[in-house]
């Protein structure tokens, strides 16, 4: 076998949160990226994620494309349904996958070289149309399952493990995502849980198309002096503009915060993100200045991170196609069979 | 100008029920309403017609086409040759002139003069001043052009001797939703057939009131294809606009409004996506498959192409799709416009690696709607890509067919789907166990259990219970059970129909799909002159073994196809293991569909050649 089995056993004592669950559950397989990826400490952050926001395994579906982050779905959330589709192309599968049924979660996950090189089309489009998922770029900047290559990410002037100079302008996934009109776009680190944790928490509980772009180094191939997607320097030039805090609608508030200090985002099921505020002058809910501002922060070479951009009152495609409530996968013949009077008519009228 | 009639044929055609119209017009013009007009009304008077466009890739000022073969005796295809021809373009009318046949007819407008080399002396010209009759009635520029089109339906109504009443009643239903346009579209009528009157006379090509059309419909084959879709029950549509496809999706759209839209809510029981592109819309229907809802794109045979890999994975991971296929000549983008049957390897061999696709091989409007219903059944069954394969002919002609039928006992066929109550009593899920034999496993739906039945999809390697594994053994033991699931299909598709000749003959023809109605003209031609064809026309791939019984039982088979390259040809040789040298090739791939009399001189020729070889 190619897979390696995960041991069964349990500490009695785990935390279990409101569904009973533990965190273990919301485990997955044995992960076979390098040790010391980014990945792994992102695949964590779901499973916190999923585990603090007491949701049901089985109620969410995870996709992905292809590459080493594409690979990591099969490592969270094991009692989830996962699809590892083909390169560049989850965000098509996934967009089908919510049509046919719209009760899930789905959590789309990709790499720089599957949504920046290959399937920028496909990025660009689902997020265009209001997809309801949560969309997860863990953004290295190198090709690691071949060893090594740049990816449309990779900044101009940045230095391969080989020493080479990376020539072409970078993709900027997030101001790609803020033009296109994603409600919920985010950017972290995958050095950074307790930002990272909420961030997903949020882009889950959000109805809508949510973008979030991880920083995650590739300890074998792209984490040397001159990169600067590395641990170091995205430790040393990481500007949060904002920290945020995700209340689930049946939590009190307990939380106290300074007056002034803090923007919230009421959410459509009671819940609510709070904002506290990094930078004093960052509107996440105006996106034109949102632009404006990451566009200056990142020409003076500050990686800008925390909730960029929230939409409080999103449209998904669902709601554009006036689509029934019952998941359509569960529509049967009496629903969708016009039946044999119909065919009469029909008949009739094409004579 | 010049009026009226020159009649230097010797002996004027004189076929009543029996002849072939082609107009020849400038597309944009707005010829194709009249033109439509003008076959329905010779339906109307209970005579079978096939009509059909033959047009440019071109919003406007090409040339086009439209033939009809009028045939009491009920022969669909193309025939072959024109009777009468309706010169309306002059940049084709050299062409279009030396198109007509021996003693046939020449109608135009004939308000600006034509030299008298222009024309041939072996037909009968009939000329009509159409612009000037339209000038002086109407003013504005688009009625005078839409107008003149009514006018020489009306001058042809009288020439042929068709039933105006026959005409003004089919104007009264088109029109039914803006009143106002009815007197206007009668006066057109009656000033053509008012002129035809006073300066010609009927010509020696008559309609006929008859009964030969019986409760047939006439209908596309796109149109009819989308119909099957809503009666499968698909859900999701996703697609890319391409000739000759797109009028698919544009049905399903409208049948669904109808048909799916819940009156006081407005909710849809359907989800339609127009993709970026067509690698987008089959993600979107793999998508879909995989999370149990019925799923198609329609597309042709350059959207094929770019799909490849999607229809691997759909292959491989094994999720339902259906791909209607409606092709148009390749390679490349070809001739967009014009109809072949040449995306059957393509379809059946589709993506890298080894893999095979079932695809249905509709005749007619009427078998695109019944294969495009099956389809979502055999898709689901088959856990895998079914193509339904229309072409343009099939897609974009209106084409009389039998009426729809439904048998409202039919539900849905899901097919092996493992439901949370099968999980919960215990039943070993294996996404890809192989559990009775049929090489078909069960799959769930996400969000089925709590704790039992989620699997990881994935278009690489993995053991019966969805686990990644680069073993050769495991993965030789998959593509294995993937053969026996081919196998499977194989007894899931519909049947060949098979006609044996009116004689015992040791000479036989295969075909499909929209070659069907020549190909019926050319064997009763072919009987009599003394040539017996039994025939097999083939529905599905993959081949039944009366495929492979038919070739055996004959001396020699003709293999009669759309394409240049034998494609069917291709598919049962290698499918069959049977010697290439007992299959003949009849091949016609130059854009317009294929007719009687090529298929008669095709085949008459190879049996005269093989006579003279054995003589020598």
């Amino acid at each position: 076998m190619t897979w390696i089995a995960k041991p069964q056993f349990h500490h009695p004592e785990l935390p279990r949160n409101a569904l009973g669950f533990t965190r273990r559950d919301y485990e997955g397989r044995v992960s076979t990226l390098c040790a010391g990826c980014g990945h792994d400490s992102i695949s964590a952050a779901i499973v916190q994620a999923a585990f603090e926001l007491d949701l049901e395994p089985h109620r969410l579906a995870k996709l992905s494309g292809i590459g080493c982050s594409s690979k990591t779905p099969d490592y969270f959330l094991g009692a989830s349904h996962g699809f590892n589709t083909v390169h560049g192309r989850m965000p098509s599968v996934l967009t089908g996958a919510n049509l046919a049924n719209r009760d899930l979660i789905y959590l789309g996950v990709s790499g720089d070289g599957d949504s920046a090189s290959i399937g920028l089309g496909q990025f660009a489009h689902a997020i265009r149309r209001g997809v309801n998922m949560t969309y997860i770029v863990e953004n290295n900047g190198v090709y690691g399952l071949t060893k090594g290559q740049f990816s449309a990410t990779a900044d101009r002037g940045s230095k391969s493990k080989r020493g080479v100079e990376n020539h072409d302008s970078p993709i900027d996934l997030v101001a790609l995502a803020l033009q296109l009109g994603a409600s919920y776009v985010g950017r972290s680190f995958s050095g950074d849980k307790s930002q990272l944790v909420p961030l997903i928490k949020g882009a889950i509980l959000h109805h809508g198309s949510a973008f979030i772009d991880v920083i995650s180094p590739c300890v074998a191939f792209n984490n040397h002096a001159g990169s600067t997607k590395s641990f170091d320097y995205v430790r040393e030039h990481n500007e949060a503009v904002n920290r945020l805090d995700v209340i689930l609608g049946r939590a009190p508030i307990a939380a106290d915060y300074e007056p002034g200090s803090t923007t919230t985002v009421q959410l459509h099921d009671g819940g609510v993100l709070t904002l506290r505020k990094l930078a004093t002058d960052y509107d996440p809910s105006d996106r034109n200045r949102a632009m404006a501002y990451l566009q200056e922060r990142q020409s003076a070479g500050e990686i800008v991170t925390g909730l960029l951009y929230v939409d409080p009152a999103p449209r998904d495609l669902h709601g554009a196609l006036h689509t029934t409530k019952v998941p359509l996968n569960r529509l049967g013949s009496a629903e969708l069979t016009p039946g044999s009077t119909a065919l009469a008519e029909i008949n009739a009228g094409l004579r | 100008m010049s009026v009226g009639v020159s009649t230097a044929a010797d002996q004027p055609l004189a076929l009543v029920n029996d002849f072939v119209v082609k107009f020849a017009n400038v597309n944009g013009s707005g010829s194709a309403s009249a033109n439509s007009l003008f076959a329905r009304s010779i339906l109307r008077m209970g005579v079978p017609v096939a009509a059909r466009n033959i047009f440019p890739s071109n919003i406007q000022g090409l040339p086009t086409w439209y033939e009809v073969r009028v045939s009491e005796a009920g022969w669909l295809g193309r025939r072959g040759g024109v009777d009468l021809m309706v010169a309306m373009n002059p940049q084709t009318w050299d062409r279009d002139v030396a198109e007509i046949a021996p003693g046939g007819y020449l109608f135009y407008d004939s308000t600006r003069p034509i030299p008298a080399s222009k024309f041939r002396t072996d037909i009968t010209v009939l000329g009509a001043p159409l612009t000037q009759i339209a000038n002086a009635t109407y003013t504005e520029a688009r009625q005078r052009q839409l107008f003149k089109n009514i006018i020489y339906v009306g001058v042809l109504s009288y020439l042929l001797g068709m039933d105006p009443a026959v005409i003004e009643q089919l104007l009264s239903e088109e029109f039914a939703s803006k009143p106002k346009l009815i007197p206007a579209n009668f006066e057109a009528l009656h000033l053509g057939r008012d002129w035809a009157a006073q300066n010609l006379e009927p010509i020696g090509l008559q309609v006929r009131p008859a009964d030969a059309v019986g409760d047939r419909i006439f209908v596309e084959g796109n149109n009819a294809a989308a119909l099957g879709a809503v009666y499968g029950g698909a859900t999701v549509c996703a697609w890319y606009p391409i000739t000759p496809s797109t009028s698919l999706a544009e049905a399903f759209t409208d049948y669904c409004q109808r048909f799916r839209v819940d009156p006081e809510t407005g909710d849809a029981n359907f989800a339609i996506v127009q993709g970026e592109d067509e690698i987008a819309s089959i993600g979107i229907v793999v998508g879909a498959g995989w999370n149990g809802a019925r799923a198609f794109t329609c597309t042709s045979g350059p959207g094929v192409s770019l799909m490849q890999e999607f229809i691997g994975l759909s292959y491989f991971a094994e999720i339902p799709a259906v791909i209607f296929d409606v092709q148009r000549g390749g390679p490349s983008t070809g001739m967009p416009t014009r109809t072949q049957q040449s995306d059957l390897l393509l379809a059946a061999y589709a993506s890298h690696g080894d893999t095979k696709h079932p695809m249905l091989l509709p005749m007619d409007p009427g078998e695109c709607f019944e294969f495009g219903a099956l389809a979502f059944d055999l898709a689901d069954r088959l856990q895998t890509t079914i193509f339904v394969m229309l072409d343009l002919d099939i897609g974009m002609n209106e084409w009389l067919t039998k009426p729809f039928e439904w048998d409202d006992s039919r539900t849905l066929d899901r097919g092996k789907v493992m439901t949370a109550e099968m999980l919960e009593a215990g039943a070993d899920f294996g996404r890809y166990k192989d559990v009775d034999g049929d090489g078909v496993p069960y799959r769930t739906y996400p969000g089925t259990h709590p704790s039992k039945g989620a699997y990881f999809t994935r278009g690489t390697s993995r053991d019966p219970y969805a686990r990644y594994s680069e073993e050769g053994a495991v993965y030789g033991a998959n593509m294995r059970r993937l053969l026996a699931k081919f196998e499977t299909a194989r007894s899931l598709m519909p049947r060949p129909v098979t006609t044996l000749a009116s004689q015992p003959t040791t000479l036989g023809v295969i075909y499909y799909g929209s070659t069907a109605p020549a190909m019926d003209e050319a064997r009763a031609i072919l009987e009599t002159e003394g040539l017996h064809l039994d025939a097999m026309r083939i529905r599905a791939f993959p081949f039944q073994d009366e495929v492979y019984d038919f070739i055996a039982a004959r001396a020699r088979v003709f293999v009669v196809e759309q394409n240049r390259d034998a494609q069917l040809k291709t598919l049962l040789v290698t499918e069959g293991q049977i010697d290439p040298a007992r299959l003949t090739p009849v091949l016609h791939f130059e854009g317009a569909p294929i007719t009687a009399r090529f298929i008669v001189e095709e085949i008459s020729a190879l049996l005269s050649e093989a006579v003279r070889e054995a003589a020598e």
